[in-house]
């Protein structure tokens, strides 16, 4: 179980600041999910968290280690990550893309345990039936699903995806939610991930985080943020939020005039 | 686990392991393809003798009690042909490991062994030796060790401008790209002040040729390749992680610069090594690893190694071609690599159904 504290943290190209000053907590067993505008940083503090990009301030281990003094190898046992997009995939089997997920922990022999690990994940994933297919083959839910299997297969304590259900149809968007969701219940691991779908978003996490221009403008349930005068601020949209089934539903009325749309 | 779930999962393990076990039978018929071409390829010649006469030739030198040999097939076999095809071996060897590397980094399947310019930058520097007698060495090894140095030269040159930009493929495709264009004009302007004599013989050192092949010189290309396969095949996780994109690579703990430029570095090691001995042979460092990515996949674990024995069989089997075909005239084996492989290439281009690539 961990719990990861970020603080101060920032990161920026040049005079460019893309994250400014964030702080925030991320519980076990918890799903935290960014929203807001395209280039409000979703995706930027996705990938600070992994220490893809380097950024200033710090990222503590249950309030201990940071990640920022941590090497490459030691910060992929604690978090793994999820692409957008598989784009750029060389040809491999599903089978050897789950297998590389082991490489924080294996040598250059795959052990006993490793396969073990692959397989079990495989199941648990019910990738394992084209186990041996060529991974750009599949469709795009069962290609979100392998890449999700191969971060599970890291043995992280955070889970970090990055718009798992963009690209995907309506059925393979509610299945991947439901897959992360009963993952992160069924491990103890806590997942942060970049969402565009404000509905998914509150049908599936238990914390919001809204970003507006690379600051955090709030945090906490859906129920308390996803409200008309947060929307119309964040995205500058005209939304009315009605209550289904006791979560909150965003039905978009209209941009707002004047609102530049980006 | 139910024990049902238990026996399933050992049959995913089962069949997994069937699948590996069918990449290291590739390589073990490559291997027992070599020795097989090797003992074909040492009997053809002037002085005709058999198979059996060249393996017992070789056993005999290892087993002096078991195997008996001639004077006459002994000198034949060590003095004269058996370098030859141990060059062949060695250099087909490095030069396919060299080009899966450069593919496997670049992720980019038109990449091979000059893609950094490596090839004109040779060129330029045996050139230069042969046509205005200037270089960093003196006497016999003027033209190799122009043709080394240029070769690292230009490695490093790709490197230092490639690291301004940060190195990723693009940046280190297009950087080679512009040291290719620049030691290609240099090469043609000396060839434009060259006597023809000169010309003709940079155009002959350009062919690629394994007519000047000695067992100093492959046993050069064997270790230098053998090092840096054997670093190489240490990476070939990094390397396939690299396969996966940067940022995923970098979340499962790869430090991608470094490895790229390791592997990049060692790549243009073992292609120098063997270019400034015999030119620039071309298309085994593209076309090898194709076949061999096809046959046994994408695992760099084994793509390398088996990469670099179908490369030998390859160049091996073009230079006695190369040999034979005009025979007595000895065709350089940079024109047969490509006649001989290009065939064997688009067969199986056309019959694979799926994308390797």
């Amino acid at each position: 179980m961990v719990r990861i504290t970020i603080k101060n943290l920032s990161f920026g190209y040049g005079s460019n600041k893309i994250l400014d000053d964030l702080n925030l907590v991320v519980g076990d067993s918890e799903i935290l999910s960014l929203v807001g505008p395209n280039g409000s940083g979703k995706t930027t503090l996705i990938k600070c968290i992994d220490r893809i990009l380097k950024p200033k301030g710090s990222i503590l281990l249950n309030g201990g280690r940071d990640l920022q003094s941590m090497s490459r190898q030691e910060v992929a046992k604690y978090i793994g990550y999820v692409p957008q997009s598989s784009s750029g995939v060389l040809s491999t089997t599903v089978f050897d893309t789950v297998l590389m997920g082991r490489k924080p922990h294996m040598g250059w022999r795959v052990g006993e345990e490793d396969l073990d690990k692959v397989v079990e994940i495989m199941k648990l994933l019910q990738i394992d039936k084209f186990a041996l297919k060529d991974f750009n083959e599949l469709s795009g839910g069962q290609k979100q699903s392998v890449l999700i299997a191969r971060a599970l297969c890291q043995e992280p304590k955070v889970l970090l995806l990055d718009e798992p259900t963009s690209n995907l149809d309506l059925k393979h968007q509610l299945g991947v939610m439901e897959t992360v969701r009963s993952l992160i219940k069924k491990t103890g691991v806590s997942a942060v991930m970049a969402i565009h779908d404000l509905n998914l978003a509150a049908m599936y996490s238990d914390k919001l985080l809204m970003l507006k221009d690379g600051k955090i403008h709030a945090m906490g349930t859906p129920e308390d943020l996803l409200t008309q005068d947060n929307i119309r601020s964040i995205f500058g949209v005209e939304a009315v939020v009605i209550n289904n089934f006791d979560r909150p539903y965003v039905v978009p009325l209209g941009s707002l005039k004047g609102e530049a749309c980006d | 686990m139910t024990s049902d779930d238990a026996i399933e999962k050992g049959l995913l393990i089962d069949e997994y392991s069937q699948f590996v076990g069918r990449k290291l039978l590739v390589i073990t018929v490559s291997i027992l393809g070599i020795v097989a071409l090797a003992g074909i390829a040492a009997t053809l010649g002037s002085a005709n003798i058999t198979p059996l006469e060249v393996y017992s030739a070789i056993l005999a030198r290892f087993f002096p009690g078991h195997f008996h040999t001639t004077d006459f097939i002994n000198t034949i076999v060590w003095q004269l042909r058996l370098h030859r095809v141990l060059m062949a071996i060695v250099a087909g060897f490095g030069l396919a490991v060299s080009g899966t590397a450069m593919q496997g980094i670049l992720k980019n399947p038109l990449a091979s062994p000059f893609t950094l310019g490596i090839a004109s930058a040779a060129t330029f520097g045996a050139s230069l030796a042969i046509i205005l007698g200037a270089g960093f060495v003196s006497g016999q090894y003027l033209i190799v060790g122009n043709a080394f140095i240029f070769t690292m030269l230009a490695s490093l040159i790709v490197y230092g401008l490639a690291k301004y930009k940060g190195i990723t493929p693009e940046t280190m495709i297009l950087a080679g790209i512009a040291i290719m264009y620049l030691f290609s004009a240099m090469t043609s302007f000396l060839q434009y002040v060259g006597e023809s004599e000169e010309v003709h013989e940079v155009v002959f050192w350009m062919m690629g040729s394994l007519g000047r092949s000695s067992w100093d010189k492959a046993f050069i290309i064997f270790a230098v390749t053998l090092v840096c396969t054997l670093v190489l095949m240490i990476l070939s996780w990094d390397i396939n992680a690299l396969g996966a994109g940067d940022e995923t690579a970098k979340s499962l703990g790869v430090n991608v610069e470094v490895v790229r430029v390791t592997c990049m570095m060692l790549a243009a090691l073992i292609t120098a090594s063997i270019i400034c001995f015999t030119g620039t042979i071309g298309f085994i460092g593209l076309v090898a690893p194709h076949i061999t990515r096809m046959v046994v996949g994408g695992d760099h674990r084994f793509l390398i190694p088996a990469s670099g024995f179908i490369g030998a069989l390859l160049l091996l089997g073009a230079d006695t071609v190369s040999r034979t075909i005009l025979a007595p005239v000895i065709l350089p084996v940079g024109i047969m690599t490509a006649f001989t492989g290009v065939p064997f290439f688009i067969y199986l281009f056309l019959k694979r159904r799926k994308n390797y690539w």
